[in-house]
């Protein structure tokens, strides 16, 4: 009976330990971010003020109407931006998604001498920093002229993006089975029929959540653009963020804002494809 | 008249090949012909003025460039480790949960969506010595009434960057790990169980080997993009002050863009490409080892 007791104490304390453990853990990964969401509906005064200000006393879109207004201390031409980050995003992200399928029906269906030094050949690609590979790339589109365009970010990205997409992609058309793209070309398909026809559409959802990383890198990425943007043309989000800092202040309130507007995109695509993103990290891993 | 036949997946390689070679190999090559010259950024006649190995012994020699060195793999040793015990914690708790997983899990996605220079920000803000979250936190329960200098004291900044990379990088090993957990055959835990096997024995020998290869790929997915800590370190600190959290990455960028010494920067470059390198390499190597010991490889 005593032993019982103990057993069932016990068990109510373990509990009670994942559940908060588990809080604790969901509000440390939670809270810097809605920090950000909620500064950027307060004035910067009250954010600065010190001591601090815990309980907003008023919360208003004067942030959000600067920001796209373009007038006052957070003249920034976010739409401008915004628009650049759209186009260079969407494009290169859809050339990489080509790019990757072609090559990852390669790495997923045919025999390929010295396969996996390839492989791991086209992943170190990907690995080398961007500040390291932003200087000769500087030097090199200095003398093309292509500094602070679209298509010489948008060149930038997909090779960026290539190798990871490859490897997504290879790993999904490796579950899809040979003997259906095979079944459909005695049935009298050609190849390229049977990968369009048969092959495609079942690996579709891999291939969308290939697109997303994709998307989510170029949205992001800081170090290139950082060097490679000058002006309006061609400056990205990340890079315009920069634009709230000068030598002594910081416009907190208004890079709140912009940052609110830089995360939606990137939420709402996340959600929805999450199932497919697991599945594809985790097959393209395990069973590559 | 003879026509060569290229085999059909080198067809389909081809795009891949070629813009890599273009926007990667290519530059790569220049960079390292520059790493030989002391070719500044204002003066473009100097690319022509080779000095031998001379960039690469001066960074030899560079105290500054080994401390950036040293703390770099300091750097990601404790983060990459951290977000690995982290991520794994945090899956085994969230594997537990039966109801309210999906929003869980959708929840643990959260840090991944951030840019990794907006996450600079957010946490220059919080680790702020004067207004920050941080220090208005502490302030306000009472537990230190002065303001602790988070990002200008060497060790403290450290501190905060690595809690700002953890944060961010945390969710990619505990989704992995999570996919792992589901994918577990259950007749070995259970046949470990039936067996005597404690939980932590259970969790151990059984469930920790077979977590392995999804570990390994996390790793992997994570040394493709370690220099992304560049764009964190940049905002929160920008290597300083005093260079006291200089990492090789920002190193370099100060060296090339703002001396404009690009010949130095690139040799120190090619230094920092090699480390990536080797982790990369490595990690798939144990990727490949872990899939074959499991018997999912090729």
């Amino acid at each position: 009976m005593d032993q019982g007791l103990n057993h069932r104490i016990r068990r109510r304390l373990l509990k009670a330990g994942h559940f908060i453990g588990l809080f604790l853990a969901m509000s440390l990964i939670c809270i810097p971010g809605l920090w950000v969401v909620l500064n950027s509906f307060r004035p910067t005064v009250e954010i600065m003020a010190k001591p601090p200000v815990w309980i907003p006393s008023e919360l208003n879109l004067d942030n959000y109407r600067a920001m796209f207004g373009g007038i006052g201390e957070g003249g920034v031409p976010v739409l401008t931006y915004f628009w650049n980050s759209l186009v260079i995003s969407l494009t290169s992200t859809v050339i990489a998604l080509l790019v990757g399928m072609a090559g990852g029906y390669a790495f997923a269906r045919y025999r390929i001498p010295g396969k996996s030094a390839i492989f791991v050949g086209l992943m170190v690609t990907r690995a080398v920093p961007g500040v390291a590979l932003s200087l000769p790339l500087f030097i090199l589109y200095g003398r093309l002229g292509i500094i602070d365009t679209h298509f010489g970010m948008i060149l930038v990205y997909v090779a960026l993006n290539v190798p990871f997409t490859i490897w997504l992609i290879d790993g999904f058309f490796r579950q899809v089975p040979k003997e259906l793209a095979e079944a459909a070309e005695i049935d009298g398909c050609t190849r390229w029929q049977a990968f369009w026809k048969v092959e495609f559409p079942v690996a579709r959802a891999g291939i969308a959540s290939a697109g997303i990383f994709a998307f989510l890198t170029s949205w992001n990425e800081y170090a290139l653009a950082s060097q490679l943007t000058r002006s309006l043309n061609s400056k990205t989000m990340p890079v315009g963020l920069m634009d709230f800092t000068s030598q002594f202040t910081l416009n907190w309130g208004g890079m709140c804002a912009l940052a609110v507007l830089m995360i939606i995109p990137a939420l709402v695509l996340t959600f929805l494809v999450q199932k497919h993103l697991i599945a594809g990290l985790t097959f393209g891993g395990v069973k590559g | 008249m003879y026509r060569m036949r290229l085999p059909p997946w080198l067809v389909l390689l081809m795009p891949a090949f070629v813009i890599l070679l273009a926007v990667v190999a290519i530059p790569l090559v220049l960079s390292l012909y520059s790493s030989f010259t002391a070719f500044q950024l204002t003066r473009p006649e100097t690319i022509t003025k080779w000095i031998g190995t001379f960039n690469y012994q001066k960074a030899m020699g560079d105290a500054n460039f080994w401390a950036a060195f040293g703390r770099t793999v300091l750097l990601l040793t404790v983060a990459l480790n951290l977000e690995m015990l982290l991520g794994l914690g945090l899956a085994l708790m969230v594997a537990k949960v039966t109801r309210g997983q999906r929003l869980l899990r959708t929840m643990m996605m959260f840090p991944m969506m951030f840019s990794p220079i907006l996450v600079g920000f957010q946490f220059k803000f919080i680790f702020n010595d004067n207004v920050g979250l941080l220090n208005n936190a502490l302030q306000s329960l009472g537990l230190t009434d002065v303001a602790i200098p988070w990002l200008v004291d060497g060790n403290l900044a450290f501190i905060a960057i690595v809690t700002a990379e953890v944060w961010t990088s945390t969710s990619v090993f505990a989704i992995l790990i999570l996919a792992g957990l589901f994918a577990i055959p259950q007749d070995p835990v259970e046949a470990a169980r039936v067996d005597g096997c404690t939980p932590w024995q259970t969790f151990r020998y059984v469930t920790l080997p077979f977590l392995m290869p999804f570990i390994y790929i996390a790793m992997a997915i994570r040394s493709l993009d370690v220099a992304r800590a560049y764009d964190i370190v940049q905002v929160m600190t920008a290597g300083g002050p005093a260079r006291r959290t200089e990492l090789l990455w920002t190193l370099i960028g100060r060296t090339g863009y703002v001396d404009a010494r690009m010949g130095y920067a690139n040799a120190m470059g090619y230094i920092a490409i090699l480390l990536s390198i080797v982790f990369t390499v490595y990690f798939f190597r144990k990727l490949t080892t872990a899939r074959t010991s499991l018997g999912m490889g090729d």
